[in-house]
């Protein structure tokens, strides 16, 4: 009786789900005011038919627009060379590399994954090895990736990004910085920020959370009042600059803006002259290169970045160069 | 302190074995005197030890942070005094907001219209979330962690599907824009204060669950049906209905925090607001809330939620160890909690006259 009744309450649930989504999607049949296409721009051309199937396995939190860019140009890729692509996620390090041996034993042609945890993933990439799979690492793990077992890395090096950042607000006269971290306990985030007290030694963190824009918001706001000495603010993800300009202006902040990332309004921003600049590690680059890497080392051999690891990043968006730029990001390529 | 420990006054009639509560015993009864003391302790204590935070400014931001826990959590404290939980109350926000953006965008029309259509939408939701809930008898907290996992897989499957990424576009430019952003996403100056229209909002919102609480029939049934839903319904209370309609005040909250965060930001992520869902329930708990219905009231919720906003920030006007933030915000909210227990024992240690 009550087993039934959880069931048919669940078909509801489910239907509804299903009646929203349907719905949802047939108002993108009456086009936007402004077209916005999905994937990448890129050649696109018809290039090879390898049939190769490769698995993509990363520490994705679902939601976040940076690896909508890191799918793109992996799926471009995958396009250009007749690649069937397994894209998988999960930020718990015991569940991606449970993603990683499913790859495995699904026979996949090769593998490209993250090593945001090198140490728990490593017992999965040496799997992958037994087996003869290829794994190549991309966005971060530059400093583990040949002790792991990766044959090649496509990222950025995040300190790297960070002291460059530092010493240009340094060289811009900075004197203080706040340095935004949205996501607790990320490797790679604290990497960044280290990086940029590394350039600026006057750098002081601060911890927000950055799945609730409105507490961003006021906690910027609160920081900007306690230490008025500030005069620069790093955020390390697109939509939190945006989150900061608004903390700013509420705060009659003088201070100035710089991120990591972009995204079409970061990029627009950087236009209006309201983000000074943005440190972009290319993320469609990195999922690109991944797959087109595995590709030629399946058909051909070849071993890129001769031993070393393959840098995407840092590269300064401002002023300069933003014209350019612009219709990229708003491609979702950039 | 120390004047919540004083001896209640003599009570009038010696020869009355009859018990009576003092004035201050009554006062202390009600939900809201342990938290509003706790809230006074900290405010204090952060007056001492956060220069920064002593500004109108400051307590403003405050008020700001605190209000958009605070809106929600109005509804998520009424719906927890009548005994049911909402899990779904976080993502509920996001969907509201992803609602509107894409559908007006995609097919470009008025935000206003979209803005109803989210607001039936988030009702929709909120009345299959209660129609489940009394129809299946199943606890409310399987029923909406149902419709949590399914609302997030949603945002962001559909809003990946509708926009090709998994933010909406920007909406400000859109027609209608402007008068939401006045109802929404205002601020107004008060001399060098920036004051922003959800704390108006939220005072409003709160008043009026007072008053529904404190002074009308659907007040009282609210608390009969969370103390005990049987002897509700066997004098008359329409138990259903009235749990059917607290679920959907929550996602009509929701909905409008929804519409602020989208009018605010103009774009949405469509994975934020998860997590959220909690923070209504702590700011209810704080403010003295019983988790097992029946017990609470909105002046109550209200403080708990400034003190979750005011202790966030004031971590952040003290320039604490960014590092050790959850630290001091679990300690702080023991804290809170304490203090609210130690008044209320008080006030439940009933003296016979």
């Amino acid at each position: 009786m009550t087993p039934t009744r959880t069931r048919r309450s669940l078909t509801v649930v489910a239907g509804l789900a299903t009646a929203a989504a349907l719905a949802l999607a047939a108002c993108s049949g009456g086009g936007a005011p402004a077209t916005s296409s999905t994937g990448g721009g890129g050649g696109g051309g018809a290039g090879d038919n390898s049939g190769y199937t490769f698995a993509m396995v990363t520490h994705e939190t679902p939601g976040d627009t940076f690896w909508d860019k890191i799918k793109a140009g992996a799926q471009q890729a995958a396009k250009n060379n007749g690649i069937t692509l397994k894209y998988s996620n999960d930020p718990d390090p015991a569940k991606q590399a449970t993603l990683i041996q499913n790859a495995v034993d699904s026979k996949v042609d090769g593998i490209a994954t993250t090593l945001a945890t090198p140490d728990a993933l490593a017992g999965a990439v040496k799997s992958a090895n037994d087996a003869g799979i290829p794994v190549v690492a991309f966005n971060s793990g530059i400093d583990q990736y040949q002790k792991v077992g990766a044959k090649m890395y496509f990222g950025s090096d995040e300190t790297l990004a960070g002291t460059t950042a530092g010493k240009r607000i340094a060289a811009a006269g900075g004197k203080k910085a706040l340095c935004v971290i949205q996501a607790s306990g990320s490797v790679a985030l604290e990497a960044r920020c280290a990086g940029v007290k590394a350039g600026l030694p006057a750098t002081e963190n601060i911890q927000v959370n950055g799945a609730d824009d409105p507490s961003v918001v006021s906690a910027l706001q609160a920081k900007l009042a306690q230490d008025s000495s500030i005069d620069y603010i790093v955020t390390l993800g697109a939509p939190i600059a945006l989150d900061a300009l608004k903390a700013m202006d509420a705060a009659s902040s003088k201070a100035k803006l710089v991120t990591f990332d972009l995204n079409v309004d970061a990029a627009q921003a950087i236009k209006d002259k309201k983000i000074e600049f943005s440190i972009d590690q290319q993320p469609y680059v990195q999922g690109y290169l991944a797959i087109q890497a595995l590709y030629l080392n399946k058909k051909n051999g070849n071993d890129i970045g001769g031993g070393k690891a393959v840098l995407t990043g840092p590269s300064f968006v401002d002023s300069s160069n933003i014209d350019q730029i612009l219709p990229f990001a708003k491609n979702n390529t950039r | 302190m120390s004047q919540t420990t004083t001896t209640p006054p003599s009570a009038p009639a010696e020869a009355s074995n009859r018990v009576t509560l003092g004035w201050s015993n009554r006062l202390l009864a009600r939900p809201e005197v342990g938290a509003l003391v706790a809230a006074i302790v900290i405010f204090i204590f952060f007056l001492v030890v956060a220069p920064a935070f002593r500004s109108p400014a400051s307590f403003f931001t405050v008020l700001y942070q605190s209000s958009t826990i605070g809106i929600v959590a109005v509804a998520v404290g009424m719906l927890m005094i009548g005994g049911e939980f909402d899990l779904s109350a976080g993502v509920i926000v996001t969907t509201a907001g992803l609602v509107n953006a894409m559908f007006c965008y995609q097919l470009g029309i008025n935000l206003i219209v979209g803005a109803v259509l989210s607001l039936v939408f988030s009702l929709l939701i909120g009345f299959l979330n209660g129609y489940l809930v009394v129809r299946t008898g199943i606890p409310s907290f399987l029923i909406t962690l149902g419709t949590f996992f399914v609302l997030q897989g949603a945002n962001l499957g559909v809003t990946k599907l509708v926009t090709g990424s998994v933010s909406t576009p920007n909406i400000n430019q859109m027609a209608g824009y402007g008068t939401l952003d006045a109802i929404f996403a205002s601020s107004f100056k008060i001399g060098s204060v920036t004051v922003e229209i959800t704390v108006i909002w939220w005072f409003l919102f709160v008043a009026l669950s007072a008053f529904i609480l404190q002074r009308t029939r659907i007040g009282n049934w609210i608390y009969a049906v969370g103390g005990n839903a049987d002897s509700a319904r066997a004098v008359g209370v329409p138990v259903k209905a009235v749990k059917i309609g607290l679920f959907m005040t929550v996602s009509f909250l929701g909905w409008f925090i929804g519409m602020h965060t989208l009018y605010k930001f103009d774009t949405l992520q469509a994975g934020n607001g998860i997590g959220n869902e909690f923070l209504y329930i702590i700011a209810a708990v704080v403010g003295g809330t019983l988790l097992t219905g029946g017990f609470g009231n909105a002046i109550g919720v209200a403080i708990g939620a400034f003190i979750f906003g005011m202790t966030s920030l004031c971590i952040v006007y003290a320039g604490w160890d960014p590092n050790w933030f959850r630290a001091f915000l679990g300690v702080m909210l023991l804290l809170a909690v304490m203090v609210n227990l130690y008044v209320k024992r008080l006030s439940t240690a009933r003296k016979v006259g």
